[in-house]
């Protein structure tokens, strides 16, 4: 039998089609294979745990090791996980239930495209105004209030040039807050009027209705959501590069120069200049690609995925 | 205090609180698009369009080299990124409906948006920058693509599924391939809405930087050439940034306006089409 006018076209689409979704795999399982394979050398040479423990981070004498990198992407993202949930959730909470309608759609999209403003403009926002405001303005404040705090008070020690680990985060917080924001936002919209409703008639305040109503019925969306966030803000690079400070060690107190696994990266990918200075960067990007990955998963399936059904 | 009165104030609190959360919040943003616009809008010029890359300590020059490739960056990658998106996507949506296999897919997509830009940036690093011993414009577009493939995938996918199977049927019952109701019915009913996606997927990757600083790297000079290292907005920026001069620094932020204006631009004109398509 003869095949029918544009079996091949049709034929050909099909397998194009399937190839390219295939090809989504394949990167992504190459991705995950080729930094293994760069950073094969480091991990042997310098071992899992060692590597993850050591704080030696020296270039001429070859001597590598990722804790003070890892220790400062861990840090900053919760310090400014920290910062920007209770400030999203207060957003979202004013554009759900507070403010006036007329105001809700203009500061919902403000707040979408503040979104979108790449992240390289939070960094140098950051190393340009934010840094002097935090060296003449914040730091004192900081000295005499957390910094007389017991037990962690040592944590706020120190005069800097208002670059350092805490600045980072505090750059940070501002970059992520905007999607953590609109996710709780969303997730707040999405419970059913019914609800709030019965709850105002039996005479609910606004508040028992968010405790009560809203948050309950809304929670696994804003907690994926801030896992999301956290995921976003362990992978942020522009925004900190600039205000870290690039000193690989961990820091006695928040406001000392710090790095992290994507500053590091930034900073010194360019100028590794030996085989294991190279591989042992592409480790601390694997294990920043292992680290998101699950993050990631857990955020997107534990919480959204269960959401969505 | 009793537990009415209670009840009331502990609501007033958390009004009062969460209303200061959201000035809180959005002071910090506008203080950063207040400096933007103030220090971008007051750094920009016809020099800074039309001039050759300044010399170091050099108070003229400009932006041209860097305004081009990353036109040339970008535009590359949407060329690699669309259609393996759309077709990815519309494997997904026509062909493994509901199958184990493309919900597999579609979650490892949606895994594969999340993943650190400057991680992409490395591997591309070791797949093109490496075999060929130097940085290169192509590579740069390489990476890009590879962040907007799942973004396109995911719009596209969800823009098929949109369209109603009555549509489908009635095409195969005059005899229609699978490929002419897909190109011919489906398509057509869903391009608007894949024509977003791919504008709101070029927002998203035009700003990024951290693919591009070991990929197409940088270049002082003007160039065409893809496979040789090229300049962009954004690593420009980032170069300019952090030099001692003056007049650099300007620059900077004459860059960061015109990529800021490019990629809101970009998100609003995708905005705008969502919401005359979808207001019906």
């Amino acid at each position: 039998m003869a095949k029918s006018r544009g079996f091949w076209a049709d034929w050909t689409f099909g397998k194009v089609a399937a190839l390219s979704a295939i090809l989504v795999i394949f990167i992504l399982i190459a991705l995950a294979v080729v930094l293994y394979g760069e950073s094969e050398l480091a991990i042997k040479t310098f071992g899992v745990w060692k590597f993850i423990t050591s704080t030696v981070w020296n270039p001429p004498m070859n001597k590598f090791g990722g804790a003070p990198a890892i220790f400062g992407s861990v840090v900053s993202t919760i310090i400014s996980i920290l910062i920007a949930v209770p400030v999203a959730i207060g957003v979202a909470i004013f554009l759900t239930e507070i403010a006036p309608h007329y105001l809700r759609t203009p500061v919902g999209v403000a707040i979408e495209l503040l979104a979108a403003i790449p992240s390289i403009i939070y960094g140098m926002w950051g190393l340009f105004f934010f840094a002097p405001f935090m060296r003449d303005k914040l730091q004192p404040v900081i000295h005499a209030t957390l910094g007389k705090l017991p037990l962690i008070g040592q944590w706020f020690e120190g005069y800097t040039p208002g670059i350092g680990l805490l600045t980072a985060s505090i750059v940070l917080s501002i970059m992520i807050l905007p999607y953590t924001a609109a996710i709780s936002r969303d997730s707040f919209k999405m419970v059913p009027d019914i609800l709030k409703e019965s709850a105002y008639a039996l005479g609910a305040t606004k508040w028992d209705v968010m405790k009560d109503v809203v948050i309950p019925y809304a929670k696994l969306g804003v907690v994926g959501g801030v896992i999301l966030s956290l995921g976003r803000a362990l992978g942020e690079t522009m925004a900190v590069t600039f205000v870290m400070g690039n000193q690989p060690v961990i820091p006695h107190s928040l406001l000392e120069p710090a790095t992290s696994i994507t500053v590091t990266l930034a900073n010194e990918f360019t100028e590794a200049d030996t085989d294991i200075y190279l591989s042992s960067l592409f480790y601390l990007a694997f294990i920043l690609f292992v680290m998101s990955f699950f993050v990631i998963v857990v955020g997107k399936f534990l919480f959204l995925k269960k959401v969505e059904r | 205090m009793d537990a009415v009165k209670k009840r009331k104030f502990v609501n007033g609190l958390v009004l009062v609180l969460s209303t200061l959360a959201a000035l809180f919040g959005l002071m910090w943003l506008f203080w950063i698009l207040g400096t933007l616009l103030y220090k971008g809008l007051g750094s920009l010029s016809w020099e800074v369009f039309i001039g050759d890359p300044p010399a170091p300590g050099d108070n003229t020059g400009g932006l041209k080299h860097a305004i081009v490739g990353q036109t040339i960056i970008v535009f590359l990658a949407t060329v690699i990124g669309i259609p393996i998106g759309i077709l990815a996507g519309t494997y997904l949506s026509e062909y493994g409906k509901g199958s184990r296999w493309a919900n597999f897919v579609r979650d490892l997509s949606d895994v594969m948006m999340s993943i650190p830009s400057i991680v992409v940036g490395t591997f591309v690093y070791a797949i093109m920058v490496k075999p060929f011993g130097h940085f290169m414009g192509l590579a740069g577009s390489v990476s890009l693509a590879i962040m907007m493939i799942p973004i396109i995938l995911r719009t596209t996918d969800d823009m098929l599924r949109m369209v109603p199977p009555e549509l489908r049927e009635a095409a195969y019952a005059l005899g229609a391939t699978k490929f002419k109701v897909i190109k011919d019915v489906v398509y057509r009913a869903a391009i608007t809405g894949i024509v977003t996606g791919v504008i709101l997927s070029v927002a998203r990757i035009g700003g990024e930087t951290a693919p591009l600083l070991f990929t197409s790297f940088n270049n002082n000079f003007f160039t065409l050439n893809i496979f040789q290292p090229m300049a962009s907005l954004t690593v420009t920026m980032y170069d300019y940034a952090m030099s001692p001069y003056k007049y650099w620094q300007d620059l900077a932020w004459a860059a960061a306006i015109i990529l800021t204006f490019g990629v809101l631009g970009a998100n609003i004109l995708g905005r705008v089409i969502a919401h005359y398509k979808f207001k019906k």
